[in-house]
């Protein structure tokens, strides 16, 4: 038994926890910052897909990593735009607006990758992001290999949540973004437009969600596959409400889950001959949904979220 | 005197529905003036477009000198154009303070200047007599709180002009006068002020000029000194107003007690061994102070809750079953105090609104239980004209009607049904001159037809015109009734304080 527990002493474990937790931490803002909003953003799955795609597919073709990054952040703001002139500016139903990004952002990019290497049964490979060790606090015992000697993505991705905090808390765009989310009104009779703040919000946070896709990549591995995002993107949805829509717990919960995944992999090795795989494979989804039950209760949910704003009319 | 903000011909459709038609006036620096009509009569419209949130079909504006740009809110804000909205517009998760400062500096900015804002607010707190605390989230403040923050809200902007629409709408007396030497202040310090009530009182009190808007356009203009209080009353409505005379009927038959009735849970006000006797034909008025446990009582009385002691007794029916539809069975009509959440569905139809209590009614379903349309429009149509509900349409969302309106269907739709007992928890609140004489006749027409009611009301004024006998709530007590005729303001106002409560 003791080998359970001696699991999450290792640094192999921690250091997997947060290569997994990456993209659900991108992932997971992206959509916080459009829920705070008012604006349900279920196009996530298929603007990550998209987004793993053509940062994987700018650096296959001869760019660098960094410029494989900007490519994925422009394609996932023009998806963002898509599915708020639709929610926003038409008044759409967001789930349907959603869902069909999802559809529409997952073929779109497989298509275009099957468009451009129509020949390759195997997929082709990148040089993606490399490791590299912090000075001196790479060396630290345990601490160093667990947290010190990661790609500079994964560090881009934890600046990301302080860029996000400071956002939210700290900036006039921050607040308004947060009105809009809870009484759009009260944000237009202080003379700021709603679907400006609301469009932005949705831009951002959906550049996100592609770079989080991007993540898998160009850092966690080398090539692009379909359905390669599996769930990341529900998996976030669900993140959003567990951290109450605030960037720092969206950091708690997605290491949560990455958590649970690294140490699921690592058990099935210990038990994979008594327990069949599948039990562990569930364990993190099944944990997640205990822990998502304790926290939804005392949450609260923004009050305009799913309700569009229009302008003019009898409310 | 100079002209601060000149309205000229100012007309706004709703589809074929003229919300304002062609209004013109003129508003004075250091003037407060008052926009009365009845609910409908357009006073919000006219302000949404002065504000910028709506674009008016035709018709200009002008606010000294300059002519306002439409549906621009932040054009107004700059010109030094300030509202108060009926319906509050703050952000709940925010703090006082970021509800007043967020606005102020382009979405694009990078900081925050909460310091100098903080130091401003509470010198304006300071300077009109508006305690607040700029950290508080603005979920946790009061009504009236949540009021005091939209002024300073407007008067951070270092506005000229102040619209306020309705503000006193859900403010205790005490709270209104605070509003009022408020409102005075302002107008030493050089601002102008539009004030939209139908309370005349208030309006008499504290205003220097009235206009009175009636279905879309202006109809008169009076200096408040001259003016006179039926007469006004008689061009906001348009014609006399039909004021309820209370005939007093012979008390008959008993139709329901309650005995020692006590409430001991904590998701409503407590009551304490609550006796109770009600006749046919009897008007019993339950004054109190707000959050006394009136609204615990009324629920009982309409079966939502279950008392946790006591009986109640109606007239023949040995058990009661605690069901809102057993009750209805039973006789029971209730008008609640919140009629637009828990006496509608906004967003349904005035038609489903009006036949949504009625589904046992086989007149109304074929025999396949699928709702027969036309036998329910015609049936809400039948409702809407008898009780004199004024809509577009029976299609039309119910959302979109007048307070005034909800409140003659919702009684309506109780009084098809001939019920045995009324409990009406404030059932003129926020309603006009015409539509609160509307309501209170109907409701003195059921009791001449033999149904007992119930009235909780915080109005004395209502509830001396109306009932036969008195009786106060206070912390979960009710006192015996008091018969009206013997008893006076004053002494129901004592009682409410809790005098003569052990």
């Amino acid at each position: 038994m003791i080998e359970f527990i001696e699991i999450i002493f290792t640094a192999g474990f921690w250091a997997a926890t947060i290569r997994i937790a990456c993209p659900l931490i991108l992932a997971t803002i992206g959509e916080v910052l459009c829920e705070r909003a008012g604006v349900l953003n279920l196009g996530i799955e298929g603007i990550m897909s998209i987004g793993a795609m053509v940062g994987w597919m700018t650096v296959f073709l001869g760019a660098d990593l960094y410029t494989g990054i900007l490519a994925a952040l422009i394609i996932g703001g023009l998806f963002g735009l898509l599915h708020s002139i639709f929610t926003v500016y038409l008044g759409a139903s967001q789930h349907v607006t959603g869902i069909g990004i999802t559809m529409l952002a997952s073929s779109l990019g497989f298509f275009c990758f099957k468009l451009i290497l129509p020949a390759s049964t195997t997929p082709p490979k990148i040089k993606p992001f490399q490791p590299i060790d912090i000075p001196l606090l790479s060396e630290l015992p345990f601490l160093g290999p667990a947290f010190f000697q990661h790609t500079p993505f994964t560090y881009l991705a934890i600046l990301v949540v302080i860029f996000a905090f400071w956002l939210m808390n700290s900036t006039p765009l921050g607040l308004s973004i947060k009105m809009a989310g809870e009484n759009p009104m009260a944000l237009e009779a202080q003379g700021i437009d709603v679907f400006l703040v609301r469009t932005i919000a949705v831009v951002l946070g959906s550049a996100l969600m592609a770079v989080g896709g991007a993540y898998l990549t160009l850092s966690a591995f080398d090539a692009f596959y379909f359905g390669m995002i599996n769930g990341r993107g529900w998996i976030a949805i669900a993140l959003v409400i567990f951290a109450s829509w605030k960037p720092e717990r969206a950091l708690l919960g997605a290491l949560l889950f990455a958590g649970l995944d690294a140490y699921q992999v690592r058990a099935q090795q210990l038990a994979g001959a008594i327990i069949p795989y599948q039990f562990f494979l569930m364990l993190p989804f099944l944990l997640s949904i205990v822990a998502m039950v304790i926290a939804a209760k005392r949450t609260r949910y923004p009050k305009a979220l799913l309700i569009p704003f229009r302008r003019g009319e009898r409310h | 005197m100079t002209t601060l903000l000149k309205v000229e011909k100012i007309t706004k459709k709703f589809g074929d529905f003229y919300a304002n038609d062609q209004i013109s006036f003129e508003v004075n620096k250091s003037e407060v003036l008052a926009i009365l009509g009845e609910n409908g009569a357009g006073k919000t419209t006219l302000m949404n477009i002065l504000f910028g949130h709506y674009t008016p079909d035709a018709g200009t504006v002008n606010f000294e000198g300059h002519a306002i740009e439409f549906g621009n809110t932040n054009n107004a804000i700059k010109l030094g154009i300030g509202m108060v909205h009926q319906h509050f517009t703050l952000a709940e998760n925010l703090t006082v303070l970021e509800n007043i400062i967020i606005g102020r500096q382009s979405i694009f900015s990078l900081s925050l200047p909460k310091r100098q804002a903080r130091v401003k607010i509470l010198e304006l707190s300071k300077k009109f007599g508006l305690p607040i605390d700029p950290d508080e989230l603005v979920a946790n403040l009061s009504v009236s709180e949540k009021q005091r923050i939209e002024i300073l809200k407007t008067l951070f902007l270092d506005c000229k002009l102040l619209i306020l629409d309705e503000p006193t709408a859900a403010l205790t007396p005490q709270e209104t006068d605070a509003l009022f030497s408020t409102i005075r202040n302002m107008i030493e310090t050089g601002l102008s002020v539009i004030l939209i009530s139908h309370k005349l009182n208030e309006i008499l009190a504290v205003s220097d000029r009235i206009i009175v808007l009636r279905n879309g356009s202006s109809v008169g203009e009076i200096d408040t000194h001259s003016a006179d209080r039926e007469k006004i009353a008689e061009m906001i409505v348009g014609k006399k107003i039909d004021y309820p005379q209370k005939k007093k009927i012979p008390r008959k038959s008993k139709v329901l007690s309650l005995v020692d009735v006590s409430y001991n849970k904590t998701d409503a006000p407590k009551l304490s061994k609550v006796n109770l006797d009600l006749y046919s034909g009897q008007i019993l008025g339950i004054a109190g102070v707000a959050g006394n446990g009136q609204t615990t009582l009324a629920k009982i009385l309409s079966g939502h809750f279950k008392p946790t002691q006591g009986k109640i007794v109606f007239n023949k029916a040995k058990r009661v079953h605690t069901s809102p539809k057993s009750f209805m069975d039973l006789g029971v009509a209730y008008i609640p105090e919140d009629r637009n959440s828990d006496g509608i569905v906004g967003d349904m139809e005035i038609w489903e609104n009006a036949i949504m209590t009625e589904m046992d009614d086989s007149y109304l379903r074929n025999s396949l239980g699928i709702i027969n349309k036309k036998a329910s429009v015609g049936r809400s149509e039948n409702l809407c004209e008898t009780y004199d509900v004024r809509m577009q349409s029976i299609r039309q969302r119910s959302r979109l009607l007048s307070g005034g309106n909800v409140q003659k269907l919702l009684l309506g739709r109780w009084l098809m049904r001939k019920p045995k007992i009324i409990i009406a928890c404030q059932p003129t609140r926020g309603l006009d001159e015409g539509a609160i004489a509307s309501i209170q006749n109907l409701l003195l027409k059921a009791q001449q037809n033999g149904s007992a009611i119930i009235l909780i009301s915080e109005d004395l004024d209502e509830l001396l015109t109306m009932s036969d006998d008195i009786s106060v709530m206070y912390k979960g007590m009710l006192s015996d009734p008091t018969e009206t005729s013997s008893t006076d303001k004053l002494s129901i106002g004592l009682r409410m304080a809790g005098d003569g409560f052990l």
